[in-house]
């Protein structure tokens, strides 16, 4: 696949990030093209959720570019980083849905919060969203502590694609699932991002769900992207760290430390 | 280590956090007062910290001012001076013990609470989502909290001092053997509206440490239930040491 600059939704230049003496993301170049959807895969520890919250601006880089749309985004004011975030999704691992508030709430937050959609509008709209993901319109009313983890995953990829944004990130979005749940939760990331023709970047360890929801695979260990290409090629992509991975055997040159 | 190498690791540790901690008020001063505003929120927050704490309030005021009439009493009698009960456990009620006590009652179901919501909120994620969905969590969440701090505790001190006023009443007109009704003239007679008012002063002041320390060590809250406990221990400790402190420098300005 061939890139050009114009057609780059998400591009990364050496990025870094250190935690004290934790040196996490060593220099990490990473681009996403428009209307693709971007795996992310690699062990635990290696950076992953790191590089994902340096694109969303939860995490603040040392050094090294990321621009979305072209414009860069590291290091802008909170308002227009509130902009910005107007054309995102995201999916968190653990479902971050606000306990003190009903699922519809949470579907809708962004509509009542940050848009100023009236209540009944947007619950209008957050209903619409919860039945995109297979989910009854009584589920609206219940607490998240009401739901179960698939449940919650599903209200989470509600939340995400109520306002319909031009990119979507999932992290996580299988972990903690039982494989059918976890299945049924790749095949709504899938075709929801589909619907929406929106740009998609996931991190997950689950193979499965790499096969399922990525067009493009990157991997990254020890704080670099040492391998990217299509999803259907990463059976062969004869890099050894990519092998290890997929076949999930011990031996290889990924050595799992106790960090 | 160098002991003065201690000493200095110390007083940086303290000027780093003091720093962190006057960077946040003024973040969350300016989230209070610059709109948007979440009224819903804020109307939340008036009830938690409001409307559910007048029983522990209403609660210490009443036992603080009958103790204080008992006591006042035992000490006047020994030089005649019985009969200025009213006058001091008016003095003492809204000047010192309704705003302190009021405070430091708030300062263990309020900030404790707030650290213990925000600081669960941290560890789950969240408030990184509330920044997805474009919502600055320090408008979503600080702002309202210390606003409505800020206007309710002087209105529980505001009762709790009437509370404690009428618990000193009960307990000397019951067991001490004043006349109700001319108690009730001594009070008012010698009761000024600075000494109520310097309290309500003290209260608003009280209230912005309640809140913001809730806030703050729940906010910067890390690693686990365990980070949660500690963020909920410290908002605790540190709000009522910060009373203690602000309420002698608030009392030698209005003496």
């Amino acid at each position: 696949m061939t890139e050009t600059s114009d057609t780059l939704k998400i591009s990364i230049r050496d990025v870094h990030k250190s935690f004290g003496k934790n040196h996490v993301l060593r220099g990490v170049d990473l681009d996403v093209s428009a209307g693709r959807s971007m795996v992310v895969i690699g062990g635990s520890g290696t950076g992953k959720s790191v590089l994902l919250k340096c694109i969303l601006g939860l995490i603040k880089p040392d050094s090294g570019s990321i621009n979305i749309d072209g414009k860069p985004v590291t290091g802008i004011s909170e308002r227009k980083r509130a902009k910005v975030m107007a054309k995102f999704g995201m999916l968190f691992q653990g479902g971050a849905l606000f306990d003190s508030l009903t699922v519809w709430e949470n579907v809708a937050f962004r509509l009542l919060y940050a848009d100023g959609l009236g209540r009944t509008a947007a619950r209008e709209r957050a209903i619409d969203a919860l039945a995109q993901v297979n989910l009854e319109p009584h589920i609206a009313a219940l607490r998240p502590a009401e739901l179960s983890g698939g449940m919650q995953k599903r209200v989470g990829l509600a939340r995400a694609i109520v306002a319909k944004p031009e990119i979507l990130f999932f992290d996580e979005p299988t972990t903690g699932l039982d494989p059918i749940t976890a299945d049924v939760i790749d095949n709504l990331i899938r075709r929801q991002v589909s619907a929406l023709g929106a740009t998609a970047v996931s991190i997950t360890h689950d193979m499965g769900s790499v096969r399922k929801i990525g067009d493009d695979i990157a991997m990254i260990h020890e704080g670099k992207i040492i391998w990217r290409g299509l999803a259907k090629d990463v059976d062969s992509s004869g890099n050894p760290y990519v092998e290890q991975f997929v076949t999930g055997s011990e031996d290889g040159p990924i050595k799992v430390l106790a960090r | 280590m160098n002991p003065l190498a201690l000493i200095g690791q110390a007083v940086l540790a303290l000027t780093r956090e003091a720093g962190a901690i006057g960077i946040f008020a003024w973040r969350g001063i300016r989230s209070a007062l610059v709109p948007p505003w979440y009224f819903n929120q804020l109307g939340a927050q008036f009830l938690r910290i409001g409307y559910f704490s007048l029983p522990v309030v209403g609660l210490t005021a009443i036992f603080t001012g009958a103790a204080l009439a008992l006591n006042i009493y035992t000490g006047g009698a020994r030089f005649n001076a019985e009969q200025f009960v009213p006058n001091i456990v008016v003095l003492g009620i809204t000047r010192e013990l309704g705003p302190v006590l009021a405070s430091l009652m708030l300062a263990g179901r309020v900030s404790a609470a707030m650290a213990a919501e925000i600081g669960a909120m941290r560890v789950t994620e969240q408030i990184d989502a509330l920044k997805t969905l474009s919502t600055d969590p320090f408008r979503f969440l600080v702002g309202p909290r210390i606003l409505a701090a800020v206007i309710t505790v002087p209105l529980l001190v505001l009762i709790a001092d009437i509370i404690g006023v009428m618990g000193g009443w009960a307990v000397s007109t019951q067991v001490l053997g004043f006349n109700g009704a001319t108690y009730i003239r001594n009070t008012m007679d010698f009761v000024t509206n600075w000494d109520v008012v310097s309290g309500l002063i003290k209260a608003a002041v009280f209230g912005f440490i309640i809140a913001l320390m809730g806030c703050y060590h729940g906010y910067h809250s890390r690693r686990g239930a365990q980070g949660v406990g500690r963020a909920t221990t410290n908002a605790v400790v540190s709000a009522a040491i910060l009373i203690f402190a602000a309420n002698y420098v608030l009392t030698t300005l209005f003496v």
